[in-house]
């Protein structure tokens, strides 16, 4: 699942610090040296060098990164660096914020973690921006989008694989009827997919497509430029096969002209230690180039061979 | 004699029994004295057709509930608060409405990890999330807030902003005298401030309301009950207790409104049982615990006198 590789011998965590604080020091920044420690580090160990880092130097590794390096370099071992419930938290508050926001991120947040992932990260936003994070959602977005996104990021869903049929039938037909009404925002709608658990989700939906002849998200593009229809889609793929929506995204980020950094910075930060293997599969399946490759073609320097490290590509 | 059976009526009556009387009275009778008492109480027992008096069924009933109500608190004092938590917002799903009230002031009156800890517990004994069971059994309007309400994960730092708050108190505002034209719960906003900010930050919208409107915010909401409860619960939890309390005293009310007083009793112990003894005080001019001596009879009682006891 993840692609992260660590070596079976790690130096320790005093030695680590020194090797980072060594590639900080002087004139230049030796990058390459900063790649072989961080990229090859689970979430424990980063904690722990971060927690070390601050003891011994009396500086914040991170504030130490940001000084350091700059541009899209800077932003992946930023983001990687941080542990999961942090990182989520700080992409959840840029998601909100004006020039940066987006409806997307917030429910990538919030669809494709854990329940207690979730927890984490809202429990680490209260820490760090002293707000909660829906009530941030709920000021910044506005109309179906926040009726959509405002109880997806409150939910905590079971985690169980327990699956009602009788129920999975009857959310099918109210789904059908919805669409079928064109009321995309439709309390009952948003209710399903916003508090039923993954497994439960999955049969109704798979009881829609056995009973109306069509996958819900073929029904729901009847407007290819709905930006709402477009979130609701995303959602359903979300919440049922999210390797397959890392796919398209990575696959759009790669193929736009110019690359979107943004968004393949986020997708391999945030799932290099979850499913990042099966993304890799679906888009090489999708793209019939492994995405090693694609990512060698599209992007250069230090943050090439950061990304490649995260993904698991031998010699990085 | 009448004496007798007066006393013993009086044992079985109020909430609870007053188990050691029972034992004096009836287990040291004379049967001429138990005779008298089934004839003499018609309240009790009927006369049969057949020469002999019954007990009535329905009396019989209601005394179940009053010999169990000391089993219930004790099993609810003893459950993890979690737990306690969990069953109360499943039975106030599985009685409906005039239960709703109930999960207004679960969600509302923990803090933000005491709610979480009860969608945990909620998960491992009803298979289900605390947000969908509400989502699929609520019908009324009130679903949006209650979902919302249950959901919540509020932010428990004093950081409160001011401008925010001020505006949030002028659309309140706004919405509360547009009521007529449209409900207040089905404004996103009112839904969306009462479920997601955090409680100092209310309390500021709450002073810049009284400053804008001249009135109090919950002298507003009378109408809307459920509102109104979620408004208090957020707030002033100590009044909105001390009121359910006083409900639950009164003579002749409803089982349901009565099983108020086992519940905010073992809820509320070892959290606000001191100032919400001060409200009651202060709204009702008697203590908690006087009322409850008159109200209360037998272990019960005592249980219950107990529990108030810790806050002090």
């Amino acid at each position: 699942m993840s692609t992260l590789t660590v070596p079976s011998q790690i130096p320790s965590v005093a030695e680590d610090c020194e090797q980072l604080r060594t590639a900080f020091a002087g004139w230049g920044t030796n990058e390459g040296l900063i790649i072989s420690i961080l990229a090859h580090r689970n979430a424990a160990q980063r904690k722990l060098i971060q927690q070390q880092y601050a003891e011994t130097y009396g500086e914040d590794l991170l504030k130490a990164l940001d000084k350091e390096l700059s541009n899209d370099f800077e932003r992946v071992v930023l983001l990687w660096t941080l542990d999961p419930a942090e990182r989520d938290a700080f992409l959840g508050n840029e998601a909100t914020k004006r020039w940066t926001s987006s409806n997307q991120v917030l429910m990538e947040i919030a669809c494709t973690r854990s329940s207690n992932q979730l927890l984490q990260a809202r429990q680490a936003y209260h820490a760090r921006y002293k707000r909660s994070l829906e009530e941030d959602v709920a000021y910044h977005t506005t109309g179906d989008f926040c009726k959509l996104l405002l109880p997806l990021v409150s939910s905590y869903r079971y985690e169980g694989d327990e699956v009602n049929m009788t129920l999975a039938k009857s959310e099918a037909k109210i789904l059908r009827e919805k669409i079928s009404d064109k009321a995309y925002s439709d309390e009952d709608l948003i209710r399903i997919l916003a508090t039923r658990s993954k497994a439960q989700i999955n049969a109704t939906l798979n009881h829609y497509k056995n009973e109306f002849g069509n996958d819900i998200n073929k029904d729901l593009k009847t407007d290819s430029k709905d930006e709402y229809l477009a979130l609701l889609r995303a959602t359903i793929k979300c919440l049922i096969h999210p390797e397959m929506y890392f796919e398209k995204v990575l696959r759009l980020a790669i193929n736009k002209r110019g690359t979107d950094e943004g968004a393949l910075t986020r997708v391999v930060t945030t799932r290099a230690e979850v499913d990042m293997k099966i993304i890799k599969e679906e888009y090489h399946k999708r793209n019939s180039v492994p995405l090693d490759r694609a990512i060698v073609k599209d992007t250069t320097g230090e943050y090439e061979k950061m990304l490649l490290a995260l993904i698991g590509h031998e010699d990085a | 004699m009448a004496d007798g059976f007066e006393a013993l009526v009086k044992a079985f009556s109020g909430v609870g029994v007053d188990e050691q009387a029972i034992i004096s009275l009836l287990g040291k009778s004379h049967p001429e004295h138990r005779q008298n008492f089934r004839k003499g109480c018609r309240d009790f027992f009927i006369e049969d057709e057949r020469s002999f008096e019954r007990w009535d069924d329905h009396r019989v009933k209601l005394l179940k509930h009053e010999f169990m109500r000391f089993k219930n608190a004790v099993v609810l004092w003893a459950m993890h608060p979690w737990e306690r938590d969990a069953r109360l917002i499943k039975e106030a799903l599985k009685k409906g409405p005039q239960a709703y009230g109930v999960i207004v002031e679960v969600a509302c009156t923990r803090s933000a990890d005491e709610l979480l800890g009860a969608r945990k517990a909620y998960h491992s004994l009803f298979d289900h999330s605390i947000e969908e069971d509400v989502a699929s059994h609520v019908e009324s309007s009130e679903r949006k807030l209650l979902v919302a309400l249950v959901s919540a994960y509020r932010y428990e730092g004093p950081k409160v902003k001011d401008d925010t708050a001020k505006s949030e108190a002028k659309k309140l505002a706004h919405a509360i005298k547009n009521a007529d034209k449209k409900n207040l719960i089905d404004y996103e906003e009112v839904i969306s401030i009462l479920s997601t900010r955090s409680k100092p930050h209310l309390k500021a919208v709450y002073k810049h309301y009284k400053e804008i409107c001249g009135k109090n915010i919950d002298e507003d909401l009378s109408a809307d009950l459920i509102l109104l409860a979620t408004v208090q619960c957020l707030c002033t939890p100590q009044t909105y207790f001390s009121k359910v309390l006083d409900a639950a005293m009164r003579t002749d009310v409803d089982k349901k409104v009565k099983k108020a007083l086992t519940r905010v009793i073992v809820t509320q112990a070892d959290r606000n049982m001191k100032e919400i003894n001060e409200e009651y005080q202060k709204l009702y001019g008697v203590s908690l615990s006087q009322k409850i001596e008159v109200t209360a009879k037998g272990n019960y009682k005592d249980l219950l006198l107990t529990l108030i006891a810790r806050g002090n």
